[in-house]
C-alpha cells in the first residue's frame, strides 16, 4: 500500500509494453491464417478426393470392349416382309446372322458351346444391325464388317474385373467363354474404344448398350419448362414486392411464407405436384412438363429473393432520374430497373435451375424416377432426369453399371459447371458499375 | 418478351392437360421386380410399333396402393410387388372399384452373404433369428437381444462380433427376412420363444418381427450395392440382400449356408432354400384394351420367364413348371382377385 498513484511510464518503457504484445497479437494473427489455410486445405483436398474417384471410375466408363465380325447381311432372313419397314426388320433374324458370323471366328462344337458362345455378343447386336439396314439398304446381300459391343460381362473379364484365377464355379462366366474370347482376341477381333453407347444410348438394362441420351434430353426439358415458368413469375413477384406492393402486414407476411419456403425440402413439392397436378388437374404422371412444373415451384423463392435483391441493388438516383423527366413508374421499371437488375436476376435464377438439375426427391412422387426407354421428344412423352438415371445405375446389380454412374456423374457435373459458367459469364458482360 | 413466355407457359399447360390419353402402359412397384420388369419392358419395346412401358420404383406398397387407387389414365395400370397383397389392401381396390388379376413371375432368394475373406456361416434359422430379433425371452421376460458375438448363439458359430447390414424398414426384402426368419423361423419355432409369444398374447410371433436396433444391425440403405461394397471391405461383417447380387459378386462374396442349405440357383429353384419369397405383378382389369399393348406385354413374361430366359440369366429364380402353366393361363381368363383367395 505505499504507492497508489498509477505508475509513470517512461516512453521506452510504453513501446516495450506495446512491443510484448505486438509480438503476442501477430501471432494471433497468423494462427488465424493458419486455421482458415487448413480449412481451405481440407476442403480441397475433399474435393480432390471425389474429382479422383469419380474420374478415376467414370472415364473407364466412357470407353467399352467391342468384338469386329464380317457378318453376311442376308435380305431374306433381315427383312421377311421385304418392305424395309422398321417392323419388318423387327421380324427378322438378324440375331442369328450375327451368331453364324461369331461361329465363323471361334468354331464352337456342339450345343454346349454355342450356348456358351451366345454370351459374347450384347444381347442389342440385332438393333444395331437393323439401324444399319434402315440407314442404308444397300448394304444388305453384302458381307461387311461390323462392330458389336461384348457382353458386359466379357466386358468386365477383359477389364480384369472377373480374374481368370477364380475358379470357373464362382465367375459369372465358364471356361468355354473365355477360351472363346482368348480366341477372338487372338484373331485381334476385340477392340478397346471410346463407347458409342454412353452418349447417345438410352437407358436399359443391359449395361453395354445403357446410355444418358434419353436422361439428358429429360433433363434439358425439365429445365426449360421450369424456367419458362419459373423466370416470368419469381421476376413479376420481385418487381410486385419491391415496387408496388404496401409496406403492410400481409405483404410482410407474403415475405415471411416466401422465405420459408425457400427452405422447405424438396419432396415437399413432389407431394404438392402430385395432390395438385395430377389429383386435381389429371396431367399424365412421369412427363418433363409436370417435372418442370414441380421444379418450378420449388425454384420460385430462390428466384424471388435473388431477383428482390438485384432490383434493390439499383441506385434510387437512376430512378429518380427517370421520374425527374417523366417516365412513368412502368416505364422506370421497364427501361431502366429491369436492365440494370438483370444480371443479378439471372444469376439467382441459373443457381436455381442448378439446384433443381440436381434434384430426385420432388420427381419421385410424380414417376419421373423410372424406367424409360424411350428418348422423349416433347415435354408430354415421358421422361427422366440425370440424377435419376444415376440413381437407378448405382442400384442395379450388374458391375459395369458402376462405371456407368460414375460417368454419368461426370456428365451432370459437367452440365453444372457449365451453368455456373454460364452465370458468371453473364454477370460479367452484364454488369454495370457506378 | 415476358408477357409472351407467360402466355406460352399456359397454352402449354393447358394444352397437356386436355389430351391426357397415355399410348404406354405405365408399372410401378417393388424395387426387386423392378429388373426384370424392366427387362421385360425393354425387350417389349423393341417393338416399333409399341411404346417401351414406363417402370417406376417406390416399393411394394406404392405398387399395390398405386395400382388400387383409382381407374383412369392418371393411374398406374400394373403394381408390381415381392409380398402378396393384404386383404386390406385388396379392400382400398373394391372401396376404387378396381379388379385385379394376380399374377406371379418367379421367386427371389434372401441372402445373407459376407466377404469370401471372411468366414462362411452355416446357421440354423432359429440361430439366425435370435441373432437380429430385438428382444429375446429370458426365464419367460422378454428381455433385450444381449448376443454380441455369433459364439455367444451358438459356440460353433464364428468367434466375432454381430454386425450385418440389411435394407431400411420401407423395403419389402426386410419385411420378408424378418417374417421367414424372426418369426416362422424363431418365435414360432424355438420352444422357449414360441411359450413366451404365447404368453404375451401374440400367438404367431409377429412381434418377433422387429429388428435389433442396438448396432447390430444397421440400416444400409435400400441400395443393395452399397452393402455389397460395404462387405468387400469389411470381411467380419455379414448383409442381408437379394439373390441377384449375390450372383453377381460370385467371385468376391459367399452366401451363409441357413439350415444346411447354401443359397444356390438351383436350391432357391427348387424350394430347399427357406428364405425366399414369391414375385408379383397386379394387373387392372379396366386397363386391358383400353392402354395398348397389357396383354402382349404380359406375353413377354411368359416368354421369358423359363429356366433359360433372361430373367434367369439376371438371378431370379423361376417357378416349377406347373405354376408357370397355371399364371399364364390366369393371364389369359383374367381372374378377379378376390379377399378370399388371399387367405
Amino acid at each position: 500500500m505505499n504507492n497508489n498513484k498509477p505508475k509513470i511510464l517512461t516512453a521506452n518503457e510504453a513501446s516495450m509494453i506495446v512491443e510484448s504484445s505486438v509480438i503476442k497479437r501477430r501471432k494471433k494473427d497468423a494462427r488465424l491464417k493458419t486455421y482458415g489455410r487448413i480449412a481451405i486445405g481440407l476442403a480441397v483436398s475433399f474435393l480432390i478426393f471425389l474429382f479422383v474417384s469419380i474420374f478415376s471410375k467414370g472415364i473407364p466408363g466412357f470407353f467399352q470392349y467391342y468384338v469386329t465380325l464380317d457378318v453376311y447381311l442376308d435380305r431374306d432372313r433381315l427383312d421377311p416382309k421385304g418392305d424395309l419397314s422398321p417392323e419388318s426388320l423387327y421380324n427378322g433374324d438378324a440375331r442369328s446372322i450375327v451368331l453364324e458370323s461369331l461361329y465363323k471366328v471361334i468354331n464352337p462344337k456342339g450345343r454346349k458351346e454355342k450356348k456358351a458362345a451366345k454370351k459374347i455378343i450384347s444381347t442389342n447386336a440385332d438393333v444395331r444391325i437393323s439401324k444399319m439396314v434402315l440407314d442404308d439398304p444397300n448394304i444388305l446381300g453384302k458381307t461387311i464388317p461390323i462392330t458389336f459391343a461384348v457382353d458386359d460381362d466379357i466386358d468386365s473379364f477383359l477389364r480384369g474385373y472377373i480374374k481368370r484365377e477364380t475358379p470357373s464355379s464362382e465367375r459369372r462366366i465358364n471356361d468355354t467363354v473365355i477360351k472363346f474370347v482368348d480366341k477372338l482376341s487372338a484373331e485381334n477381333k476385340i477392340s478397346y474404344k471410346f463407347s458409342d453407347y454412353i452418349l447417345t444410348g438410352s437407358a436399359s438394362r443391359s449395361p453395354e448398350i445403357a446410355g444418358i441420351k434419353g436422361a439428358f434430353i429429360g433433363s434439358l426439358l425439365t429445365l426449360a419448362v421450369c424456367f419458362i415458368i419459373a423466370f416470368p413469375l419469381g421476376v413479376a413477384t420481385a418487381v410486385y414486392l419491391e415496387e408496388f406492393a404496401p409496406k403492410n402486414r400481409i405483404t410482410e407476411i407474403i415475405e415471411v411464407n416466401i422465405n420459408n419456403l425457400a427452405a422447405v425440402p424438396s419432396v415437399v413439392f413432389g407431394i404438392l405436384g402430385l395432390a395438385i397436378f395430377i389429383g386435381v388437374f389429371g396431367m399424365p404422371r412421369s412427363i418433363p412438363l409436370l417435372g418442370g412444373m414441380v421444379l418450378a415451384l420449388m425454384t420460385l423463392p430462390t428466384i424471388i429473393i435473388s431477383s428482390r435483391a438485384a432490383i434493390r441493388a439499383v441506385p434510387p438516383s437512376i430512378k429518380d432520374a427517370a421520374y425527374g423527366i417523366g417516365a412513368s413508374k412502368l416505364q422506370t421499371i421497364f427501361h431502366h430497373v429491369l436492365p440494370l437488375a438483370m444480371p443479378g436476376m439471372l444469376t439467382g435464377t441459373i443457381i436455381g435451375m442448378a439446384q433443381a438439375l440436381g434434384e430426385t426427391a420432388p420427381l419421385l412422387m410424380i414417376g419421373m424416377v423410372a424406367f424409360i426407354v424411350d428418348i422423349p421428344g416433347g415435354v408430354t412423352d415421358p421422361g427422366t432426369v440425370l440424377p435419376v438415371q444415376i440413381f437407378m445405375w448405382a442400384d442395379f446389380a450388374e458391375r459395369m453399371f458402376i462405371q456407368k454412374t460414375s460417368s454419368a456423374i461426370i456428365v451432370l457435373l459437367v452440365f453444372l459447371i457449365f451453368m455456373n459458367a454460364a452465370a458468371v459469364i453473364l454477370r460479367k458482360k452484364l454488369e454495370r458499375r457506378w | 418478351m415476358l408477357k409472351k413466355l407467360i402466355t406460352a407457359g399456359f397454352v402449354l399447360a393447358l394444352s397437356t392437360t386436355a389430351s391426357n390419353a397415355r399410348e404406354h402402359i405405365s408399372i410401378a412397384g417393388s424395387s426387386t421386380v423392378l429388373p426384370f420388369a424392366t427387362i421385360i419392358a425393354e425387350t417389349f419395346g423393341k417393338d416399333p410399333t409399341i411404346k417401351t412401358p414406363v417402370v417406376e420404383s417406390g416399393g411394394s406398397s406404392v405398387g399395390k396402393k398405386g395400382v388400387c387407387e383409382g381407374i383412369g389414365t392418371k393411374f398406374i395400370d400394373i403394381g408390381n410387388a415381392s409380398s402378396r397383397m393384404k386383404t386390406k389392401e385388396l379392400a382400398f381396390c373394391d372401396k376404387n372399384k378396381v379388379k385385379l388379376t394376380e399374377i406371379k413371375v418367379g421367386y427371389d432368394g434372401i441372402v445373407v452373404a459376407n466377404s469370401k475373406k471372411g468366414k462362411l456361416l452355416e446357421i440354423s434359422k432359429a440361430d439366425l433369428g435370435k441373432a437380429l430379433t430385438a428382444k429375446i425371452p429370458m426365464n419367460g421376460k422378454w428381455v433385450d437381444n444381449p448376443y454380441k458375438k455369433w459364439s455367444d448363439i451358438n459356440p460353433s458359430l464364428p468367434d466375432i462380433e454381430i454386425r450385418v447390414y440389411g435394407p431400411p424398414t420401407t423395403s419389402g426384402t426386410r419385411a420378408s427376412y424378418a417374417e421367414m426368419v424372426n418369426q416362422k423361423g424363431y418365435c414360432a419355432k424355438d420352444k422357449e420363444a414360441k411359450a413366451a409369444s404365447k404368453a404375451r398374447g401374440d400367438k404367431k410371433g409377429k412381434k418377433c418381427r422387429a429388428m435389433r436396433t442396438d448396432g447390430a444391425f444397421i440400416e444400409a440403405g435400400e441400395q443393395d450395392n452399397l452393402i455389397v461394397q460395404k462387405l468387400q471391405e469389411d470381411p467380419n461383417a455379414y448383409g442381408i440382400f437379394g439373390f441377384s447380387y449375390l450372383d453377381q459378386n460370385s467371385d468376391t462374396l459367399q452366401g451363409a449356408i441357413i439350415s444346411k442349405t447354401a443359397p444356390t440357383f438351383e436350391n432357391i429353384a427348387g424350394n430347399n432354400y427357406s428364405v425366399s419369397r414369391a414375385l408379383y405383378f397386379y394387373v387392372k382389369h379396366q386397363h386391358i384394351g383400353v392402354i395398348k399393348g397389357i396383354d402382349k406385354y404380359m406375353d413377354k413374361w411368359v416368354a421369358n420367364w423359363g429356366d433359360d430366359g433372361i430373367l434367369a440369366d439376371a438371378g431370379m429364380i423361376p417357378m416349377p413348371t406347373a405354376e408357370r402353366a397355371k399364371y399364364a393361363k390366369a393371364m389369359k381368363e383374367l381372374p378377379v382377385l378376390t379377399a378370399d383367395m388371399l387367405k
